[in-house]
């Protein structure tokens, strides 16, 4: 039974190391992401945090030249993400993405939501306004557009984008969901709202987000991993890797005097 | 270094601003200069050929006598020739493009095919003229009809196609193409939902630029083997005796706007200059009629997609 103190696994990199080419990105990563917990990666700029984030959902796939080394499990079936048998499609299905800059499509707000839908075959009418409520709903902004579905998502301000765009993976049930810096374009008010909303949304989700915020690591994670230079430095829950870190490494990062 | 005094600054602006004003007036010059060529062709087709502006001219067949021969089987046949140009170009220009940016891999054989399509956009009509007269007319024995035109000028035209289309893939942001594939899209409905909607404004300048090359080519037509005196259209489809098929038009013989001028002016009798440019303004405004509608168009997508 998964209590606060034994926590089950949602997902395990194991020796995971990644090459943008010649050049090794991520060197022998070992950690694990809790079922419905909240972890976030902080580093410097250059750590890799990103490219570790883009290999839960294969992302680097779609560009010439890379190459993974080691295994994400993914449980309950104990799949390795990144197995050549295993279709990135089919990863994509299972985990989500909401990217540092708000990338609503040109389409309508309706439309926007429905693609994941859509693109799983699913084009009844009703089905797909019961799902596309419960997504905008779940992302904290129906109320905000539920009389004007129809209009263009880029017409909505850069907070409510970005809530559109969490609202579009969530409409897919993703078993994960991975942030990549995703307040990093937005300002205070908006930044605000989106650390609520993680934090709600927890209950029904894995989060995976990248954060070079350390305060908003502090307030919005359950486990924290810092990394530096491709490696992980160090994992631990939040507020001990906050309070009490055992790397000077991390210690260094934390307090300033460092990155 | 000493900053510098308010009159050595002034002094500064001053040369840059009289390089401005330099190049601005060259600027100015140039697309006067540009823009009186076309004012001066238009007046002077206009002003020969203004006595021919009637109604018969659109709807007479060619004659001997000048002041009854009109452009009927001409423009007719321009746009059923065009017509066959754009559904044969237009596909597989789009779908090359398509394929070429999104799913090739770039090694050196997709270099080599990229290479290759530009120069194909250098070679000289004519040779496509010839190259369709050994395949299309005698080869696959289409002969010469409004189907060997069509493809020869499809083939022409393809290479401006699949360029713009790659062109307005390029602009598509790598973000939008990342977002649609991350909610577990394959690269086919990326490309049906996303990527060629979004270009489609790209597209759409691509086609009408190669219609409107297109329209006006006269040496391969005339090379495989265009009529220049006719005094019938292709038969419509269901009309006459015995009733015509459905595509026996395809493979009619037929003439074309370019050719019909090209006929008159040859001609000795100095009447029949006044058809030819009452013909020649015709085929401008039919040029300027579809790049017309093609900005408008674009103009309406383009609105919609704001990144």
């Amino acid at each position: 039974m998964p209590t606060q103190d034994n926590p089950q696994l949602k997902a395990e990199a194991r020796n995971l190391s990644f090459y943008y080419g010649e050049a090794k990105a991520l060197k022998g990563i070992n950690m694990p992401i809790y079922d419905k917990k909240v972890t976030a990666l902080i580093g410097p700029s250059g750590c890799g945090k990103s490219t570790y984030l883009r290999s839960f959902n294969r992302m680097h796939d779609l560009y010439p030249g890379n190459r993974y080394e080691g295994e994400i499990r993914f449980f309950p079936d104990n799949t390795n993400l990144l197995a050549a048998d295993v279709d990135p499609i089919e990863v994509r299905m299972r985990v989500g993405m909401v990217f540092q800059k708000p990338n609503p499509f040109p389409k309508s707000i309706y439309e926007n939501v429905a693609y994941g839908l859509r693109v799983r075959g699913e084009n009844n009418r009703r089905v797909l306004d019961d799902k596309i409520e419960h997504a905008l709903r779940g992302a904290a902004i129906w109320d905000e557009v539920k009389d004007r579905l129809q209009d263009l998502a880029s017409n909505l301000s850069g907070g409510q984008q970005q809530r559109l765009c969490i609202a579009r993976a969530l409409a897919t049930d993703p078993e994960l969901l991975l942030f990549d810096e995703p307040t990093s374009a937005l300002d205070p008010i908006a930044t605000a709202a989106i650390e609520e909303l993680v934090h709600e949304l927890k209950k029904r989700v894995t989060i995976l987000i990248v954060t070079h915020n350390m305060q908003q690591a502090a307030r919005v994670s359950d486990y924290t991993a810092y990394m530096f230079l491709g490696e992980m430095i160090e994992f631990g829950k939040t507020d001990e890797i906050f309070i009490k870190p055992q790397d000077k490494r991390t210690e260094d990062y934390i307090t300033g005097r460092m990155g | 270094m000493q900053p510098l005094t308010t009159d050595e600054i002034r002094a500064l602006i001053a040369k840059g601003k009289l390089k401005d004003a330099i190049f601005k007036g060259l600027g100015i010059f140039c697309l006067a200069a540009a823009l009186l060529v076309i004012v001066l062709l238009v007046t002077d087709m206009v002003s020969k050929g203004s006595e021919r502006f009637t109604v018969d001219f659109f709807l007479n067949f060619a004659s001997r006598h000048a002041n009854k021969a009109g452009i009927l089987s001409a423009w007719v046949g321009s746009l059923l020739v065009m017509l066959v140009t754009g559904l044969a170009a237009v596909p597989l220009g789009v779908a090359a493009g398509v394929y070429l940016e999104e799913y090739a891999k770039r090694n050196w054989i997709t270099e080599i095919i990229e290479i290759n399509i530009t120069n194909l956009a250098a070679v000289p009509s004519i040779v496509y003229g010839l190259l369709a007269l050994g395949i299309f007319v005698y080869q696959f024995g289409f002969g010469q009809s409004i189907l060997s035109a069509g493809l020869t000028l499809a083939l022409l035209i393809l290479p401006i196609i699949i360029v713009s289309t790659r062109e307005a893939i390029r602009a598509i942001p790598a973000m939008i193409r990342e977002g649609s594939m991350a909610v577990g899209a394959t690269r086919w409905q990326t490309c049906r939902y996303h990527i060629i909607p979004y270009a489609m404004p790209g597209i759409l300048t691509g086609v009408i630029i190669g219609l409107a090359r297109a329209i006006g080519e006269t040496a391969p037509i005339i090379t495989i083997g265009a009529l220049t005196f006719i005094a019938f259209l292709p038969p419509a489809p269901f009309t006459g005796e015995p009733a015509a098929g459905l595509f026996d038009w395809v493979m009619a013989p037929f003439t074309v706007m370019p050719i019909q001028i090209f006929n008159w002016t040859s001609r000795p009798d100095p009447a029949f200059e006044v058809n030819a440019a009452a013909a020649g303004f015709v085929l401008m405004a039919m040029v300027l009629t579809m790049n017309g509608v093609a900005i408008w168009l674009r103009y309406k997508m383009r609105k919609n997609i704001k990144w």
